[in-house]
């Protein structure tokens, strides 16, 4: 196992070391006056020179990777020309609010989709097993921006039932201000005994989560239907069929644990599209995230700034994949010894 | 489909394919629904302009006493805030939609499977070298690199396009090095180059022509991934202005309003999500037939 974590921990350091290439490729390589993308619309001419000196623009790019390296690596990800702030600040600061969008729609989309998926798998070719298979699709299929819409227009203009958007109430800084601990509303809420909060933050929360939630269910469902399928066909499961053992242990037990292993590839996955994902539901529901700030940043052509997202969003993938396959060698030995 | 020899093609479909497969179009449901809306999406490319009730204010012009209608007889889908017969729009964008999406699956293949032809036929250090390539363009999350790559070009349709097959290929290059190593143990690749026929010929035009039937199972179903990322793009800005009657842009423009005027945003939401759906259902349906474990 140890042999399987540093060589995977090598790996993703490599993989990492080439994404740093190509942002820095992106953000300094192909436009033709990085320093003044650097510095916005408005930058004069001197500005521009310090600029270029600053990055060390007029220096062989070989020689300029190694300073954008060691910029990167001291946490110096340069200032955003939209709000005058460090980028790495920013981006740690809107972190928490699309990390509870994201855990939200996940928390919704595992297990639903996988009980959709083992029920599909279980009365396969029969009704359930249609219906499931056409939920998973429309749900990999919907536009998540128009969902989001959609589900405001019903949820909130028509039944009245849910928030528009934002993560709490405008008023509620006055009758039950959340008290800042670890950005994560619901938990500090929580933390804080703060009923009332905890409340108006769930239902904010419940639109964009499920607007988030869509794609993955769909795609859960059908991964754990198609590995369910194979895995009920295996000698073993027929082996416990013969001795005649009950059909919800063969299939919960003895199936669904070895079925749920390929699963967890897709969990990966998707909690990496939901990185992005996030970003799309993030501008429906003015969500004060990392998205929101990742598209103002491109529309306002923030360089600084969305060379900055790129680079987190890659290295948060790259982090997602290694704990993803570091939770499978640990769960399967099959995986690290081959 | 293959040049030259007459040579057993490679995760080819199973004999009887295409009866299958339009068996399954025209008799299952669901094949058939989208059988259908592909048929009428490639129509509407073809000659919107002839089918929509308004086609100058699908192009754009705009009707200034016919601002936010709702949905009614003389227009099916509502108008917009410029008067415009939603509708028409949705009509004459579909070019646009399959268009970008059929550029972006072409664009990525002519990157994707020359680079993965060559790296499962000569294996070794070039293939670990362009597969390290390949694996490096996937480790960003999905559209990421495109928004990262249009922010860096600048907003516009030409550019989303070119993103979004910058950020595709590796797919495209995987697939093909999976057919190309199973093709270069064939007796018919080890005769070519038996007879002295040179590398590069034998990919191009043994390799590459007999990995293509998977690889046009994938575009297939990459279509409608690609209408979807794109509505994504136009949605957030960053893919084509007004006034094209292209549908994500259409749903970012109705968005102000659609509490009250609903109808702006949803129809071409609607065509997105119909559209997509339609070209997954396809993909599913391919995937099945060629699933050689049904057809044992």
């Amino acid at each position: 196992m140890t042999r399987f974590v540093v060589r995977r921990l090598a790996g993703s350091a490599l993989v990492l070391l080439g994404l740093s290439v190509i942002t820095f490729t992106l953000a300094r390589v192909i436009p033709s006056n990085p320093a003044a993308l650097y510095i916005g619309p408005k930058a004069r001419p001197e500005e521009i020179e310090r600029v270029t000196r600053q990055l060390g623009l007029d220096q062989a790019p070989p020689v300029q990777y190694l300073t954008y390296m060691r910029d990167m690596l001291t946490g110096d990800w340069g200032t955003s020309i939209g709000t005058k702030r460090p980028v790495l600040e920013e981006i740690v600061s809107r972190l928490p609010a699309t990390l509870e969008l994201i855990a939200a729609a996940m928390a919704l989309a595992i297990p639903l989709g996988i009980v959709l998926g083992v029920l599909s798998a279980r009365w396969q070719r029969r009704p359930p097993d249609v219906l499931v298979r056409v939920v998973s699709i429309v749900g990999v299929s919907l536009p998540a921006f128009w969902l989001g819409l959609l589900l405001q227009v019903v949820f909130f203009r028509n039944l009245d039932l849910l928030p528009l958007s934002g993560r709490v109430s405008a008023d509620l800084r006055f009758t039950a201000p959340i008290e800042p601990i670890t950005g994560l509303y619901l938990v500090d809420a929580a933390l804080g005994w703060n009923w009332a909060a905890f409340v108006d933050a769930s239902r904010h929360l419940v639109l964009p989560a499920l607007t988030l939630a869509a794609f993955p269910i769909g795609l859960i469902a059908r991964m754990t239907r198609a590995s369910m399928i194979e895995t009920l066909d295996q000698d073993y499961i027929r082996t416990a069929r013969a001795y005649g053992l009950r059909d919800r242990f063969v299939t919960y037990r003895l199936a669904l644990r070895n079925a749920l292993l390929p699963v967890l590839t897709v969990v990966g996955l998707t909690l990496a599209y939901s990185l992005t994902g996030s970003f799309f539901v993030e501008i429906v529901f003015n969500w004060p995230g990392l998205g929101t700030f990742a598209v103002h940043s491109m529309l306002n052509v923030d360089y600084p700034a969305i060379m900055g997202i790129a680079l987190f969003g890659a290295a948060a993938y790259v982090l997602i994949n290694l704990v993803v396959d570091l939770a499978q060698a640990w769960l399967d030995p099959r995986v690290r010894l081959a | 489909m293959a040049i030259g020899l007459a040579q057993p093609v490679v995760g080819a479909p199973p004999r009887g394919f295409g009866h299958r497969l339009r068996r399954a179009l025209l008799t299952d449901p669901l094949g058939f629904f989208s059988l259908v809306v592909i048929v009428l999406l490639i129509v509407m490319a073809i000659i919107g302009s002839a089918m929509a009730p308004y086609p100058m204010q699908g192009e754009g012009a705009s009707s200034v006493t016919t601002r936010l209608f709702p949905p009614s007889w003389a227009h099916w889908f509502g108008t917009d805030l410029f008067g415009r017969d939603i509708l028409s729009r949705v009509i004459v964008g579909a070019r646009g939609a399959l268009v970008v999406s059929v550029a972006v699956v072409a664009l990525a293949m002519a990157i994707g499977v020359p680079i993965g032809a060559i790296a499962g036929y000569s294996r070794g250090r070039i293939d670990g070298a362009l597969m390290r390539l390949t694996d490096l363009f996937l480790a960003f999350p999905p559209l990421l690199l495109a928004m990262a790559i249009v922010a860096a070009l600048g907003p516009g349709l030409d550019h989303a396009a070119l993103a979004l097959a910058i950020s595709w290929w590796p797919w495209y290059a995987r697939l093909a090095r999976g057919t190309a190593i199973s093709l270069r143990e064939r007796p018919f690749i080890e005769a070519a180059r038996s007879i002295g026929i040179p590398d590069r010929t034998i990919v191009l035009r043994h390799i590459v022509p007999n990995s293509l039937t998977p690889i046009l199972v994938q575009a297939t179903i990459d279509i409608g991934t690609v209408i979807l990322a794109a509505g994504s793009l136009a949605f957030i800005g960053l893919g084509a202005s007004p006034p094209a009657p292209d549908w994500g842009l259409m749903v970012a423009e109705g968005r102000t309003y659609i509490l009250d005027q609903w109808w702006v945003s949803t129809f071409p939401g609607l065509a997105i999500f119909v559209a997509v759906l339609a070209f997954n259902l396809v993909g599913d349906l391919l995937r099945d037939l060629l699933d050689p474990r049904q057809n044992a």
